[in-house]
Protein backbone atom coordinates (compact mmCIF):
# COMPACT_ATOMS: atom_id res chain seq x y z
CA UNK A 1 0.00 0.00 0.00
CA UNK A 2 1.28 3.45 -0.85
CA UNK A 3 0.81 6.22 1.44
CA UNK A 4 0.96 10.56 1.16
CA UNK A 5 0.13 13.69 -0.64
CA UNK A 6 -1.19 15.02 -3.60
CA UNK A 7 1.00 17.39 -5.26
CA UNK A 8 -1.27 18.63 -8.40
CA UNK A 9 0.09 19.59 -11.47
CA UNK A 10 -1.90 20.68 -14.43
CA UNK A 11 -2.10 19.43 -18.09
CA UNK A 12 0.92 18.85 -20.44
CA UNK A 13 3.64 18.72 -17.81
CA UNK A 14 6.86 18.19 -20.38
CA UNK A 15 10.15 16.44 -19.63
CA UNK A 16 11.27 20.15 -19.68
CA UNK A 17 8.91 21.59 -16.73
CA UNK A 18 10.76 18.21 -14.97
CA UNK A 19 14.31 18.86 -15.53
CA UNK A 20 15.21 21.55 -17.98
CA UNK A 21 18.06 21.12 -20.74
CA UNK A 22 19.95 24.06 -18.94
CA UNK A 23 20.53 22.12 -16.22
CA UNK A 24 22.22 19.02 -18.36
CA UNK A 25 25.69 19.99 -16.62
CA UNK A 26 23.98 18.08 -14.06
CA UNK A 27 23.15 14.95 -15.29
CA UNK A 28 26.49 13.21 -13.75
CA UNK A 29 25.66 14.67 -10.64
CA UNK A 30 22.18 13.13 -9.56
CA UNK A 31 21.61 14.22 -6.38
CA UNK A 32 22.20 17.99 -6.71
CA UNK A 33 19.80 17.66 -10.04
CA UNK A 34 17.44 16.09 -8.02
CA UNK A 35 17.11 19.30 -6.30
CA UNK A 36 15.84 21.15 -9.20
CA UNK A 37 12.94 17.89 -9.77
CA UNK A 38 9.72 20.07 -11.39
CA UNK A 39 11.48 23.50 -11.04
CA UNK A 40 9.45 24.78 -13.77
CA UNK A 41 6.42 23.92 -12.94
CA UNK A 42 6.09 24.49 -9.34
CA UNK A 43 10.10 25.80 -7.95
CA UNK A 44 8.86 24.98 -4.44
CA UNK A 45 7.80 21.60 -4.78
CA UNK A 46 11.70 19.80 -4.06
CA UNK A 47 11.47 21.49 -0.78
CA UNK A 48 8.02 20.77 0.13
CA UNK A 49 8.02 17.33 -0.97
CA UNK A 50 7.76 13.74 1.35
CA UNK A 51 8.91 10.50 1.23
CA UNK A 52 6.00 8.40 -0.50
CA UNK A 53 4.05 11.63 -1.84
CA UNK A 54 2.16 11.33 -5.41
CA UNK A 55 2.51 13.80 -8.06
CA UNK A 56 -0.63 13.95 -9.85
CA UNK A 57 -0.71 15.44 -13.33
CA UNK A 58 -3.50 16.18 -15.98
CA UNK A 59 -3.15 14.84 -19.80
CA UNK A 60 -0.37 13.74 -21.55
CA UNK A 61 2.29 13.79 -18.90
CA UNK A 62 5.99 13.56 -19.81
CA UNK A 63 6.14 14.81 -23.16
CA UNK A 64 9.06 16.13 -24.78
CA UNK A 65 12.26 14.57 -24.54
CA UNK A 66 13.54 10.77 -23.67
CA UNK A 67 15.48 11.83 -20.89
CA UNK A 68 15.32 9.44 -18.40
CA UNK A 69 16.18 11.71 -15.55
CA UNK A 70 12.93 12.81 -15.55
CA UNK A 71 11.32 9.73 -13.80
CA UNK A 72 14.92 9.39 -12.07
CA UNK A 73 14.76 13.21 -10.69
CA UNK A 74 11.08 12.15 -9.38
CA UNK A 75 11.78 9.09 -8.19
CA UNK A 76 14.42 10.26 -5.95
CA UNK A 77 12.52 13.32 -4.50
CA UNK A 78 10.62 10.05 -3.06
CA UNK A 79 7.92 10.05 -4.93
CA UNK A 80 5.65 6.76 -4.52
CA UNK A 81 3.76 6.99 -7.41
CA UNK A 82 2.53 9.53 -10.65
CA UNK A 83 -1.14 9.53 -11.02
CA UNK A 84 -2.19 10.90 -14.57
CA UNK A 85 -5.57 11.21 -16.70
CA UNK A 86 -3.04 9.87 -19.63
CA UNK A 87 0.58 9.67 -19.96
CA UNK A 88 3.35 10.39 -22.80
CA UNK A 89 5.19 7.09 -24.65
CA UNK A 90 8.78 7.47 -23.62
CA UNK A 91 7.71 9.45 -19.90
CA UNK A 92 5.89 5.78 -19.50
CA UNK A 93 8.01 3.90 -20.80
CA UNK A 94 11.24 5.06 -18.76
CA UNK A 95 9.86 5.24 -15.54
CA UNK A 96 8.32 1.75 -15.44
CA UNK A 97 12.21 1.03 -16.39
CA UNK A 98 13.21 2.95 -12.99
CA UNK A 99 10.34 0.94 -11.00
CA UNK A 100 8.58 4.48 -10.40
CA UNK A 101 4.55 3.44 -11.28
CA UNK A 102 2.22 5.41 -13.28
CA UNK A 103 -1.13 5.12 -12.52
CA UNK A 104 -3.75 6.41 -15.32
CA UNK A 105 -7.02 7.36 -13.65
CA UNK A 106 -9.62 10.41 -13.14
CA UNK A 107 -6.86 12.67 -11.58
CA UNK A 108 -10.11 15.35 -11.77
CA UNK A 109 -10.97 13.89 -8.33
CA UNK A 110 -8.25 14.69 -6.19
CA UNK A 111 -6.89 17.92 -5.24
CA UNK A 112 -3.55 19.39 -4.18
CA UNK A 113 -2.61 18.48 -0.74
CA UNK A 114 -5.38 15.20 -0.78
CA UNK A 115 -4.20 12.09 1.23
CA UNK A 116 -4.38 9.31 -1.04
CA UNK A 117 -3.94 5.68 0.00
CA UNK A 118 -3.02 3.58 -3.62
CA UNK A 119 -3.50 -0.44 -3.21
CA UNK A 120 -1.70 -1.68 -6.61
CA UNK A 121 -2.88 -4.92 -6.42
CA UNK A 122 -6.82 -3.63 -5.78
CA UNK A 123 -5.92 -1.35 -8.76
CA UNK A 124 -7.55 1.57 -6.25
CA UNK A 125 -6.81 4.39 -5.21
CA UNK A 126 -8.31 5.55 -1.74
CA UNK A 127 -9.15 10.06 -1.35
CA UNK A 128 -8.22 9.74 2.28
CA UNK A 129 -9.68 13.45 2.20
CA UNK A 130 -12.88 13.42 0.20
CA UNK A 131 -13.17 9.65 0.89
CA UNK A 132 -13.96 9.24 -2.88
CA UNK A 133 -12.70 5.96 -4.48
CA UNK A 134 -10.75 6.13 -8.01
CA UNK A 135 -9.70 2.88 -9.99
CA UNK A 136 -6.76 3.06 -12.38
CA UNK A 137 -6.52 1.36 -15.64
CA UNK A 138 -4.06 -1.71 -14.90
CA UNK A 139 -0.32 -1.43 -16.32
CA UNK A 140 0.07 -3.77 -18.88
CA UNK A 141 1.63 -7.04 -17.97
CA UNK A 142 4.71 -7.04 -19.87
CA UNK A 143 5.32 -3.86 -18.42
CA UNK A 144 4.11 -4.90 -15.05
CA UNK A 145 6.97 -7.82 -14.93
CA UNK A 146 9.12 -5.07 -15.06
CA UNK A 147 7.83 -2.91 -12.83
CA UNK A 148 7.59 -5.79 -10.08
CA UNK A 149 11.08 -6.37 -10.59
CA UNK A 150 11.77 -2.93 -9.82
CA UNK A 151 12.94 -1.44 -13.08
CA UNK A 152 14.37 -2.61 -16.67
CA UNK A 153 18.04 -3.20 -15.81
CA UNK A 154 17.11 -5.16 -12.20
CA UNK A 155 14.82 -7.30 -14.78
CA UNK A 156 17.45 -7.99 -17.86
CA UNK A 157 20.22 -8.79 -14.93
CA UNK A 158 17.90 -11.63 -13.57
CA UNK A 159 16.24 -12.92 -16.78
CA UNK A 160 19.32 -12.04 -19.20
CA UNK A 161 16.86 -11.10 -22.12
CA UNK A 162 12.95 -10.39 -22.69
CA UNK A 163 10.56 -13.02 -21.85
CA UNK A 164 7.40 -12.95 -23.61
CA UNK B 1 -4.21 -9.11 -50.56
CA UNK B 2 -5.87 -11.09 -48.26
CA UNK B 3 -7.31 -8.30 -45.44
CA UNK B 4 -5.68 -10.34 -42.39
CA UNK B 5 -2.39 -10.63 -43.87
CA UNK B 6 -2.36 -6.93 -45.17
CA UNK B 7 0.49 -5.25 -43.05
CA UNK B 8 0.62 -1.33 -42.22
CA UNK B 9 4.39 -0.37 -42.62
CA UNK B 10 4.94 -0.63 -38.99
CA UNK B 11 3.76 -4.00 -38.63
CA UNK B 12 5.51 -4.80 -41.68
CA UNK B 13 8.58 -3.54 -40.13
CA UNK B 14 8.26 -5.12 -37.04
CA UNK B 15 7.12 -8.24 -38.42
CA UNK B 16 11.03 -8.49 -40.20
CA UNK B 17 12.42 -8.01 -37.37
CA UNK B 18 10.95 -10.07 -35.23
CA UNK B 19 10.79 -13.60 -36.97
CA UNK B 20 7.11 -13.77 -36.72
CA UNK B 21 4.29 -12.21 -38.30
CA UNK B 22 3.06 -9.03 -35.76
CA UNK B 23 -0.21 -7.18 -35.38
CA UNK B 24 -1.18 -4.35 -33.68
CA UNK B 25 -1.47 -4.73 -29.94
CA UNK B 26 0.98 -7.82 -29.47
CA UNK B 27 4.28 -7.73 -27.85
CA UNK B 28 7.85 -7.98 -30.15
CA UNK B 29 11.13 -8.67 -29.52
CA UNK B 30 13.14 -6.77 -32.31
CA UNK B 31 16.28 -7.06 -33.64
CA UNK B 32 17.97 -3.59 -33.65
CA UNK B 33 19.65 -2.50 -36.12
CA UNK B 34 21.38 0.83 -34.96
CA UNK B 35 21.13 2.16 -31.71
CA UNK B 36 22.53 5.72 -30.46
CA UNK B 37 22.68 8.52 -27.47
CA UNK B 38 23.69 11.75 -27.49
CA UNK B 39 25.93 13.60 -24.76
CA UNK B 40 23.05 14.39 -22.30
CA UNK B 41 21.66 10.86 -22.37
CA UNK B 42 24.73 8.71 -23.26
CA UNK B 43 26.47 9.22 -19.53
CA UNK B 44 23.64 7.74 -17.90
CA UNK B 45 23.35 4.94 -20.47
CA UNK B 46 26.68 3.75 -19.77
CA UNK B 47 26.38 3.85 -16.42
CA UNK B 48 23.27 1.55 -16.70
CA UNK B 49 25.01 -0.44 -18.76
CA UNK B 50 28.59 -0.84 -16.60
CA UNK B 51 26.12 -1.75 -13.40
CA UNK B 52 24.44 -4.40 -14.89
CA UNK B 53 27.97 -5.95 -15.46
CA UNK B 54 28.05 -5.78 -19.41
CA UNK B 55 31.04 -5.51 -21.03
CA UNK B 56 30.22 -6.06 -24.76
CA UNK B 57 28.10 -4.23 -27.32
CA UNK B 58 26.12 -6.49 -29.03
CA UNK B 59 26.89 -4.72 -32.72
CA UNK B 60 30.19 -2.09 -32.17
CA UNK B 61 29.57 -0.94 -35.67
CA UNK B 62 25.99 -0.23 -35.36
CA UNK B 63 25.95 1.74 -31.92
CA UNK B 64 27.43 5.48 -32.23
CA UNK B 65 27.75 8.09 -29.11
CA UNK B 66 26.90 11.69 -30.52
CA UNK B 67 28.71 14.80 -28.92
CA UNK B 68 26.10 17.44 -30.37
CA UNK B 69 23.86 18.61 -27.71
CA UNK B 70 27.05 20.46 -25.83
CA UNK B 71 28.70 20.83 -29.13
CA UNK B 72 31.32 22.55 -28.31
CA UNK B 73 30.71 21.88 -24.57
CA UNK B 74 30.32 24.90 -22.81
CA UNK B 75 31.26 24.06 -19.20
CA UNK B 76 33.69 21.77 -17.57
CA UNK B 77 30.70 19.49 -16.56
CA UNK B 78 29.75 18.56 -19.88
CA UNK B 79 33.13 18.30 -21.07
CA UNK B 80 33.76 15.71 -18.45
CA UNK B 81 30.40 13.67 -19.56
CA UNK B 82 31.96 14.13 -23.09
CA UNK B 83 35.42 12.51 -22.01
CA UNK B 84 33.44 9.77 -20.81
CA UNK B 85 31.85 8.82 -23.50
CA UNK B 86 35.11 8.79 -25.65
CA UNK B 87 36.22 6.68 -22.88
CA UNK B 88 33.19 4.23 -23.83
CA UNK B 89 34.17 4.30 -27.08
CA UNK B 90 37.80 3.63 -26.86
CA UNK B 91 36.86 0.35 -24.53
CA UNK B 92 34.06 -0.89 -26.80
CA UNK B 93 34.62 0.23 -30.57
CA UNK B 94 31.59 1.63 -30.81
CA UNK B 95 31.53 4.70 -33.32
CA UNK B 96 31.98 7.94 -31.74
CA UNK B 97 30.21 11.15 -33.67
CA UNK B 98 32.61 14.09 -31.79
CA UNK B 99 31.78 17.33 -31.39
CA UNK B 100 31.28 19.38 -34.42
CA UNK B 101 30.32 16.21 -36.24
CA UNK B 102 26.57 17.04 -36.51
CA UNK B 103 22.96 16.67 -34.59
CA UNK B 104 22.54 12.63 -34.39
CA UNK B 105 19.12 12.52 -36.76
CA UNK B 106 21.09 14.34 -39.40
CA UNK B 107 23.81 12.42 -39.39
CA UNK B 108 21.66 9.00 -39.02
CA UNK B 109 19.63 9.98 -42.48
CA UNK B 110 22.67 11.20 -44.34
CA UNK B 111 25.08 8.01 -43.31
CA UNK B 112 23.40 5.13 -41.26
CA UNK B 113 19.50 5.05 -41.55
CA UNK B 114 18.11 2.18 -44.11
CA UNK B 115 14.42 1.24 -45.04
CA UNK B 116 13.08 -1.64 -43.26
CA UNK B 117 15.18 -0.55 -40.04
CA UNK B 118 14.44 -0.43 -36.31
CA UNK B 119 16.47 2.32 -35.19
CA UNK B 120 16.29 3.18 -31.30
CA UNK B 121 17.80 5.96 -30.08
CA UNK B 122 18.16 8.14 -26.51
CA UNK B 123 16.46 10.85 -27.99
CA UNK B 124 13.09 11.79 -28.42
CA UNK B 125 13.71 12.83 -32.13
CA UNK B 126 14.79 9.28 -33.07
CA UNK B 127 11.57 9.54 -35.68
CA UNK B 128 13.26 11.20 -38.11
CA UNK B 129 14.58 8.56 -39.77
CA UNK B 130 10.96 7.36 -40.24
CA UNK B 131 11.40 10.05 -43.19
CA UNK B 132 13.52 7.53 -44.98
CA UNK B 133 11.11 4.39 -44.29
CA UNK B 134 12.94 3.19 -40.77
CA UNK B 135 10.95 2.23 -37.48
CA UNK B 136 12.92 4.56 -35.26
CA UNK B 137 11.70 5.73 -32.15
CA UNK B 138 13.49 7.30 -28.65
CA UNK B 139 13.78 5.88 -25.65
CA UNK B 140 15.34 6.51 -22.21
CA UNK B 141 18.93 5.31 -21.32
CA UNK B 142 17.84 2.04 -19.42
CA UNK B 143 15.92 0.89 -23.02
CA UNK B 144 19.24 1.85 -24.36
CA UNK B 145 21.74 0.25 -22.67
CA UNK B 146 20.24 -3.44 -23.01
CA UNK B 147 19.41 -2.18 -27.23
CA UNK B 148 23.48 -1.93 -26.52
CA UNK B 149 23.97 -5.12 -24.73
CA UNK B 150 21.35 -7.55 -26.64
CA UNK B 151 21.03 -5.79 -29.80
CA UNK B 152 17.55 -6.42 -29.00
CA UNK B 153 14.32 -4.43 -27.53
CA UNK B 154 10.67 -4.98 -26.86
CA UNK B 155 7.77 -2.84 -28.67
CA UNK B 156 3.95 -3.09 -28.61
CA UNK B 157 3.31 -2.58 -32.18
CA UNK B 158 1.20 0.11 -32.41
CA UNK B 159 -2.17 1.12 -34.42
CA UNK B 160 -1.26 3.55 -36.89
CA UNK B 161 -2.87 6.53 -38.33
CA UNK B 162 -3.20 7.07 -41.99
CA UNK B 163 -2.41 10.74 -42.88
CA UNK B 164 -3.37 11.04 -46.27
CA UNK B 165 -1.42 13.85 -48.61
CA UNK B 166 -2.86 15.01 -51.71
CA UNK B 167 -2.35 18.62 -53.47
CA UNK B 168 0.83 20.23 -53.73
CA UNK B 169 2.53 23.33 -51.76
CA UNK B 170 1.54 27.03 -52.58
CA UNK B 171 4.48 29.70 -52.97
CA UNK B 172 5.99 30.11 -49.51
CA UNK B 173 4.46 26.90 -47.92
CA UNK B 174 6.16 23.65 -46.91
CA UNK B 175 6.80 20.42 -45.00
CA UNK B 176 7.31 22.44 -41.49
CA UNK B 177 4.26 24.27 -42.38
CA UNK B 178 2.35 20.97 -43.10
CA UNK B 179 3.53 19.20 -39.89
CA UNK B 180 2.56 22.15 -37.37
CA UNK B 181 -0.99 22.14 -38.95
CA UNK B 182 -1.09 18.16 -38.19
CA UNK B 183 -0.10 18.55 -35.03
CA UNK B 184 -2.60 21.55 -34.44
CA UNK B 185 -5.48 19.50 -35.67
CA UNK B 186 -4.62 16.25 -33.97
CA UNK B 187 -3.15 17.67 -30.89
CA UNK B 188 0.03 17.24 -29.14
CA UNK B 189 -1.39 13.57 -27.48
CA UNK B 190 -3.30 13.25 -30.69
CA UNK B 191 -1.13 10.24 -31.44
CA UNK B 192 0.02 8.89 -28.67
CA UNK B 193 1.61 5.85 -28.41
CA UNK B 194 0.01 5.06 -32.24
CA UNK B 195 2.47 5.12 -35.62
CA UNK B 196 1.63 8.11 -37.74
CA UNK B 197 1.90 6.73 -41.33
CA UNK B 198 2.30 9.26 -44.27
CA UNK B 199 0.60 7.80 -47.44
CA UNK B 200 -1.22 9.13 -50.46
CA UNK B 201 -0.83 11.17 -54.12
CA UNK B 202 1.58 13.52 -52.37
CA UNK B 203 4.13 11.27 -50.98
CA UNK B 204 6.03 10.78 -54.68
CA UNK B 205 6.59 15.31 -54.63
CA UNK B 206 7.52 15.09 -51.15
CA UNK B 207 11.61 15.09 -50.96
CA UNK B 208 13.14 13.08 -48.54
CA UNK B 209 14.55 16.46 -46.68
CA UNK B 210 10.59 17.22 -46.28
CA UNK B 211 10.21 13.65 -45.00
CA UNK B 212 12.16 13.98 -42.53
CA UNK B 213 11.59 17.51 -41.20
CA UNK B 214 7.80 15.53 -40.93
CA UNK B 215 8.85 12.39 -39.34
CA UNK B 216 11.06 14.66 -37.11
CA UNK B 217 8.23 15.99 -35.52
CA UNK B 218 5.69 13.09 -35.50
CA UNK B 219 6.61 12.59 -31.68
CA UNK B 220 5.00 16.25 -30.68
CA UNK B 221 2.02 14.37 -31.61
CA UNK B 222 2.84 11.91 -29.10
CA UNK B 223 3.42 9.30 -31.64
CA UNK B 224 5.97 6.46 -31.86
CA UNK B 225 6.93 6.51 -35.37
CA UNK B 226 6.56 8.81 -38.20
CA UNK B 227 6.33 6.88 -41.27
CA UNK B 228 7.21 7.15 -44.78
CA UNK B 229 7.18 4.35 -47.58
CA UNK B 230 10.50 3.76 -49.41
CA UNK B 231 10.15 4.71 -52.69
CA UNK B 232 12.45 6.35 -55.97
CA UNK B 233 13.41 9.42 -53.66
CA UNK B 234 14.26 7.27 -51.20
CA UNK B 235 16.44 5.97 -53.39
CA UNK B 236 17.73 9.21 -54.98
CA UNK B 237 18.43 10.60 -51.66
CA UNK B 238 20.36 7.42 -50.38
CA UNK B 239 22.41 8.16 -53.59
CA UNK B 240 23.32 11.55 -52.86
CA UNK B 241 24.75 10.33 -49.40
CA UNK B 242 27.03 7.71 -51.50
CA UNK B 243 24.76 4.47 -50.60
CA UNK B 244 22.51 3.57 -52.98
CA UNK B 245 23.15 0.23 -51.95
CA UNK B 246 20.88 0.26 -49.06
CA UNK B 247 18.04 1.26 -50.94
CA UNK B 248 14.96 -1.00 -50.24
CA UNK B 249 11.84 -0.26 -51.70
CA UNK B 250 8.95 -0.60 -48.69
CA UNK B 251 5.40 0.25 -48.48
CA UNK B 252 2.58 -0.63 -46.90
CA UNK B 253 -0.06 -3.49 -48.03
CA UNK B 254 -3.09 -2.78 -50.39
CA UNK B 255 -5.81 -3.21 -47.13
CA UNK B 256 -3.82 -2.92 -44.32
CA UNK B 257 -6.00 -1.42 -41.24
CA UNK B 258 -6.06 2.01 -40.29
CA UNK B 259 -7.44 3.03 -36.74
CA UNK B 260 -7.97 5.88 -37.97
CA UNK B 261 -7.03 8.39 -41.24
CA UNK B 262 -7.04 12.10 -41.90
CA UNK B 263 -6.79 14.09 -45.18
CA UNK B 264 -4.56 17.02 -45.78
CA UNK B 265 -5.09 18.80 -49.41
CA UNK B 266 -1.55 20.54 -49.41
CA UNK B 267 -2.82 23.20 -51.56
CA UNK B 268 -4.60 24.51 -48.72
CA UNK B 269 -1.97 24.86 -46.04
CA UNK B 270 -0.80 28.48 -45.15
CA UNK B 271 2.51 29.25 -43.45
CA UNK B 272 2.08 27.81 -39.89
CA UNK B 273 3.58 28.49 -36.29
CA UNK B 274 3.45 27.23 -33.12
CA UNK B 275 3.15 29.75 -30.05
CA UNK B 276 4.34 29.63 -26.83
CA UNK B 277 4.34 26.89 -24.87
CA UNK B 278 2.63 24.18 -27.04
CA UNK B 279 3.46 22.72 -30.15
CA UNK B 280 -0.54 22.32 -30.78
CA UNK B 281 -0.73 25.44 -29.79
CA UNK B 282 -0.81 26.85 -33.59
CA UNK B 283 -2.18 29.63 -35.87
CA UNK B 284 -0.95 31.33 -39.38
CA UNK B 285 1.50 33.69 -39.85
CA UNK B 286 -1.14 36.02 -40.58
CA UNK B 287 -3.12 35.96 -37.74
CA UNK B 288 0.56 36.54 -35.81
CA UNK B 289 1.70 39.15 -38.27
CA UNK B 290 3.61 42.11 -36.46
CA UNK B 291 4.56 40.52 -33.05
CA UNK B 292 7.99 41.67 -32.58
CA UNK B 293 10.98 38.72 -32.49
CA UNK B 294 14.00 39.84 -30.26
CA UNK B 295 15.77 35.99 -32.07
CA UNK B 296 15.46 33.97 -34.97
CA UNK B 297 17.12 30.46 -34.94
CA UNK B 298 17.27 28.63 -38.44
CA UNK B 299 18.47 25.10 -37.74
CA UNK B 300 18.29 21.68 -35.63
CA UNK B 301 17.57 18.59 -36.17
CA UNK B 302 14.13 19.60 -37.80
CA UNK B 303 15.34 22.30 -40.13
CA UNK B 304 19.06 22.70 -40.22
CA UNK B 305 19.46 20.74 -43.82
CA UNK B 306 20.53 22.50 -46.88
CA UNK B 307 17.36 23.27 -48.54
CA UNK B 308 16.80 24.75 -45.27
CA UNK B 309 19.94 27.31 -45.58
CA UNK B 310 18.74 27.79 -49.17
CA UNK B 311 15.12 28.73 -48.86
CA UNK B 312 16.72 31.46 -45.58
CA UNK B 313 19.46 32.15 -47.96
CA UNK B 314 17.29 33.16 -51.07
CA UNK B 315 14.73 35.36 -48.34
CA UNK B 316 17.80 37.09 -47.14
CA UNK B 317 19.63 37.61 -50.28
CA UNK B 318 20.35 41.86 -50.49
CA UNK B 319 18.53 42.55 -47.41
CA UNK B 320 19.34 43.35 -43.69
CA UNK B 321 18.32 41.65 -40.55
CA UNK B 322 16.47 44.22 -38.41
CA UNK B 323 18.40 45.67 -35.81
CA UNK B 324 16.22 44.51 -33.26
CA UNK B 325 16.61 40.84 -34.25
CA UNK B 326 19.52 38.22 -33.48
CA UNK B 327 19.86 35.74 -36.51
CA UNK B 328 21.59 32.32 -35.77
CA UNK B 329 21.95 29.83 -38.23
CA UNK B 330 23.32 26.27 -37.13
CA UNK B 331 23.82 23.44 -39.92
CA UNK B 332 22.79 20.54 -39.03
CA UNK B 333 26.00 18.90 -40.06
CA UNK B 334 29.57 19.14 -41.09
CA UNK B 335 27.86 18.40 -44.79
CA UNK B 336 25.10 20.74 -44.68
CA UNK B 337 27.49 23.44 -43.50
CA UNK B 338 30.11 22.32 -46.18
CA UNK B 339 27.62 22.24 -48.89
CA UNK B 340 25.66 25.61 -47.80
CA UNK B 341 29.23 27.17 -48.19
CA UNK B 342 29.83 26.12 -51.73
CA UNK B 343 26.60 26.95 -52.75
CA UNK B 344 27.09 30.71 -51.42
CA UNK B 345 24.40 30.35 -48.69
CA UNK B 346 26.24 31.08 -45.98
CA UNK B 347 27.92 34.13 -47.60
CA UNK B 348 24.38 35.41 -48.01
CA UNK B 349 23.56 35.15 -45.03
CA UNK B 350 26.91 36.30 -42.94
CA UNK B 351 25.84 39.74 -45.54
CA UNK B 352 22.71 39.75 -44.16
CA UNK B 353 23.99 39.90 -40.66
CA UNK B 354 23.31 36.21 -39.26
CA UNK B 355 25.67 34.66 -36.74
CA UNK B 356 26.53 30.95 -38.02
CA UNK B 357 27.19 28.82 -35.02
CA UNK B 358 29.14 25.19 -35.08
CA UNK B 359 27.17 22.14 -36.76
CA UNK B 360 25.31 21.24 -33.95
CA UNK B 361 21.82 21.12 -31.39
CA UNK B 362 22.88 24.87 -30.84
CA UNK B 363 20.62 26.95 -28.81
CA UNK B 364 17.29 24.31 -29.07
CA UNK B 365 17.54 22.93 -25.88
CA UNK B 366 18.77 25.73 -23.60
CA UNK B 367 22.03 24.56 -23.09
CA UNK B 368 24.35 27.37 -24.78
CA UNK B 369 24.88 29.71 -27.79
CA UNK B 370 21.41 31.57 -27.77
CA UNK B 371 19.60 31.34 -24.67
CA UNK B 372 16.75 33.62 -24.18
CA UNK B 373 16.10 36.68 -21.72
CA UNK B 374 13.49 37.25 -19.74
CA UNK B 375 10.29 38.09 -21.68
CA UNK B 376 12.01 37.77 -24.44
CA UNK B 377 10.51 36.44 -27.87
CA UNK B 378 12.13 34.04 -29.94
CA UNK B 379 11.05 32.53 -33.55
CA UNK B 380 12.74 28.92 -34.04
CA UNK B 381 12.80 26.97 -36.68
CA UNK B 382 13.11 23.56 -34.03
CA UNK B 383 10.80 21.55 -32.79
CA UNK B 384 9.66 22.01 -29.70
CA UNK B 385 8.61 25.41 -27.94
CA UNK B 386 7.69 23.85 -24.40
CA UNK B 387 8.53 26.50 -21.49
CA UNK B 388 11.71 26.89 -20.36
CA UNK B 389 13.24 24.77 -23.19
CA UNK B 390 15.64 27.84 -24.90
CA UNK B 391 17.07 28.01 -21.17
CA UNK B 392 14.44 30.57 -19.59
CA UNK B 393 11.10 29.53 -18.51
CA UNK B 394 10.37 33.53 -19.04
CA UNK B 395 10.57 33.18 -22.75
CA UNK B 396 8.56 32.87 -25.47
CA UNK B 397 9.28 30.78 -28.25
CA UNK B 398 7.78 30.73 -31.52
CA UNK B 399 8.10 27.50 -34.01
CA UNK B 400 7.94 28.00 -37.89
CA UNK B 401 9.63 26.66 -41.17
CA UNK B 402 13.02 28.87 -42.23
CA UNK B 403 10.90 30.97 -44.95
CA UNK B 404 9.03 32.20 -41.86
CA UNK B 405 11.90 32.68 -39.97
CA UNK B 406 14.37 34.67 -42.56
CA UNK B 407 11.21 36.82 -43.23
CA UNK B 408 10.99 37.45 -39.30
CA UNK B 409 14.16 38.53 -39.39
CA UNK B 410 14.45 40.87 -42.16
CA UNK B 411 11.22 42.77 -40.90
CA UNK B 412 11.97 41.90 -36.91
CA UNK B 413 8.18 40.75 -36.57
CA UNK B 414 6.72 37.79 -37.49
CA UNK B 415 5.96 38.07 -41.03
CA UNK B 416 4.42 35.73 -43.59
CA UNK B 417 7.18 34.78 -46.17
CA UNK B 418 4.59 35.38 -49.28
CA UNK B 419 5.29 38.94 -47.86
CA UNK B 420 8.38 38.93 -48.92
CA UNK B 421 9.20 36.32 -51.65
S1 LIG C 1 18.41 19.89 -32.46
FE1 LIG C 1 17.07 20.13 -30.69
S2 LIG C 1 15.43 18.65 -30.95
FE2 LIG C 1 17.09 18.08 -32.36
S3 LIG C 1 18.31 16.57 -31.24
FE3 LIG C 1 19.21 18.58 -30.84
S4 LIG C 1 18.23 19.33 -28.95
FE4 LIG C 1 17.00 17.63 -29.74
Amino acid sequence: MLKGKAFKFGDNISTDHIVPGRLAHLRSNLPELARHVLEDADPEFASKVEPGDFVVGGSNFGLGSSREHAPLVIKMAGVSAVLVKSVARIFFRNAINRGLPVLICDTDRINDGDRLEVDMVEGRINNLTSGINIDFKPIPAFMLNILNEGGLMNYITRHGDFKV
Amino acid sequence: MDDILAKTLAEKILTNKSGGSRKTGEIAIASVDLAFVQDTTGPLTIREFKQAGFKQLANPAKTVLFLDHAAPSPNWQLSNDHIFMRQFAGETGCILSDVGEGVCHQVVAEKLARPGDIIVGADSHTVTAGGLGAFATGMGSSDIAVAFALGKTWFRVPESIMVQLSGCFQKGVYAKDLILHLIGKIGADGATYKALEFGGEGIPQLPVTDRLTIANMAIEAGAKVGLFPSDELTRLYLEECGREADYTPLSADEGANYQSSVNIDLNTLEPTLSRPHAVDNTATARELDGLEVDQVVIGTCTNGRLEDMQIAAGILQGRKRHKRTRLIVAPASPFVFQQAVKMGYIDTLISSGAMIIPPGCGPCLGLHQGALGDDEVCLSTANRNFKGRMGNPRAFIYLASPATAAATAVTGKITDPREVL
